[in-house]
């Protein structure tokens, strides 16, 4: 570059622009605006762009605050269901998931990786939708006795909610998700120590058979889903590879335990 | 110094006598940032749940900030889950015919914060509408001063085309 450059940066244009910059620098940055009309230009349409975004919104801070965000209001909600709705909160936000979805990819057939693959993408799609739904309590929480055997009737096969304490996940509770045409899901929902939370969603697979795992990932969530003994998982969370396969595996084991004992 | 149970006490009420007060200032934002008004007050309603709720988790330092940094982190799941509709927002937009600040140009502005990140958008807005400092606009957002100038460089610079676009080229210099 040229000496004639200025040492004008173009942090020095944006405070100018918001009115930050120390007033011994105002005089060198005008100076250089007078003399690069473009630059002018920029700093003039920065300028602009705050005085529109001002204009349209500056006065919604004048209106009245409306009774619901009074802070005494929110205060004493607060009080009367604080811990509840703390507690359902955390729970709550993948819940519901698969409404929708199991009618739609699961009875559409073809081979159970092809299955395994859709209940996958599904259940990512889900913690993504759930995971603003921060109000909505659960339906069954964990130290609910009959959660494991409700959900168990519902889904038509005996369930788990299998101790995930050894990957740090703490069971919340769970719910069942149903399908349009009657196919039942249960949720279960997990979390652990750093808030993040992870999920199981059983259903009854089609037809018997087994899949390997099946690992899809979409941005920050990833899935692991798999189709045995004639129910299909899927489990969700955070798209930490490793540990979503440890989860799984840990999952598949107490199921496994489970159908050994039986024989 | 008192014993911590009281510290913790006068903690709590400092955060709710000072919260009333910048209530309208988190709706202005709010309002500007989702340009929905029943969706943004929803945001302001949970921000205030939750920081109430969590008065022991504010350690001293600048309320505002720390109230806006919640507001942005529910708004992230607020978003997520509406991610496969982020359009729907922007063009579901509706303004009573003639309502200040409804004429052309400020549809304008609204459409362009629409289609920038969200980052972007955020820190375009702490600092004009809000009027916070890029160091607080950094605490903000939790994030170096470096990341705050290039995202608001990159929102003018995104916003400058998007307006250029939108009027008639008058002249299309470059």
């Amino acid at each position: 570059m040229m000496p004639r450059e200025s040492p004008i940066t173009d942090e020095e244009l944006h405070a100018y622009a918001d009115g930050f910059l120390p007033t011994d620098r105002v005089g060198a940055v005008e100076e250089y605006l007078a003399a690069h009309p473009d630059t002018a230009s920029r700093v003039a349409a920065w300028r602009a762009q705050a005085a529109m975004i001002r204009d349209k919104w500056g006065k919604v801070a004048e209106e009245k605050v409306p009774e619901r965000l009074q802070p005494d209001r929110i205060a004493m909600r607060s009080r009367w269901f604080g811990r509840k709705v703390a507690a359902a909160a955390v729970i709550a936000f993948v819940v519901g998931a698969a409404a929708g979805w199991f009618g739609r990819d699961f009875l559409l057939g073809g081979s159970n990786a092809e299955i395994a693959r859709a209940l996958a993408d599904a259940a990512v799609e889900a913690h993504r939708i759930y995971v603003a739904e921060v109000r909505h309590p659960i339906e069954v929480r964990a130290d609910e006795a009959h959660l494991v055997p409700w959900l168990s009737r519902r889904v038509g096969q005996p369930l788990k909610a299998p101790d995930l304490a050894p990957e740090g996940l703490k069971l919340l509770g769970g719910r069942l998700l149903s399908g349009p045409r009657g196919i039942a899901a249960a949720f279960f929902m997990y979390e652990g120590g750093a808030g993040e939370r992870v999920t199981l969603t059983t259903a009854r697979a089609m037809r018997e058979g087994e899949t390997a795992f099946q690992w899809r990932a979409a941005g920050d969530i990833g899935a692991v889903a798999w189709i045995e003994g004639g129910l299909a998982f899927v489990v969700a969370g955070p798209a930490e590879h490793e540990r979503l396969d440890r989860v799984a595996r840990r999952v598949f084991d107490a199921y496994e335990v489970a159908s050994n004992e039986k024989k | 110094m008192a014993a911590l149970s009281y510290a913790m006490e006068s903690a709590m009420s400092a955060v709710r006598r000072g919260l009333e007060p910048l209530i309208p200032a988190l709706r202005r934002f709010a309002r500007a940032f989702t340009r929905d008004a029943e969706i943004a007050d929803d945001l302001v309603q949970d921000t205030l749940v939750r920081a109430l709720r969590g008065e022991h988790l504010f350690h001293g330092g600048d309320l505002r900030t720390w109230l806006f940094t919640i507001l942005l982190n529910l708004d992230r799941n607020r978003r997520r889950g509406l991610a496969r509709r982020p359009v729907l927002a922007v063009i579901e937009e509706v303004e009573p015919p003639g309502a200040p600040g409804s004429d052309g140009s400020a549809r304008d502005i609204s459409r362009g914060l629409g289609l920038l990140p969200a980052e972007q958008r955020e820190v375009l807005l702490l600092v004009t509408l809000e009027g916070m400092s890029y160091r607080e606009a950094a605490d903000t957002q939790d994030v170096p001063i470096g990341t705050i100038m290039s995202r608001l460089s990159r929102a003018r610079t995104a916003l400058r085309a998007h307006l250029d676009e939108e009027r008639p080229p008058l002249r299309r210099v470059q």
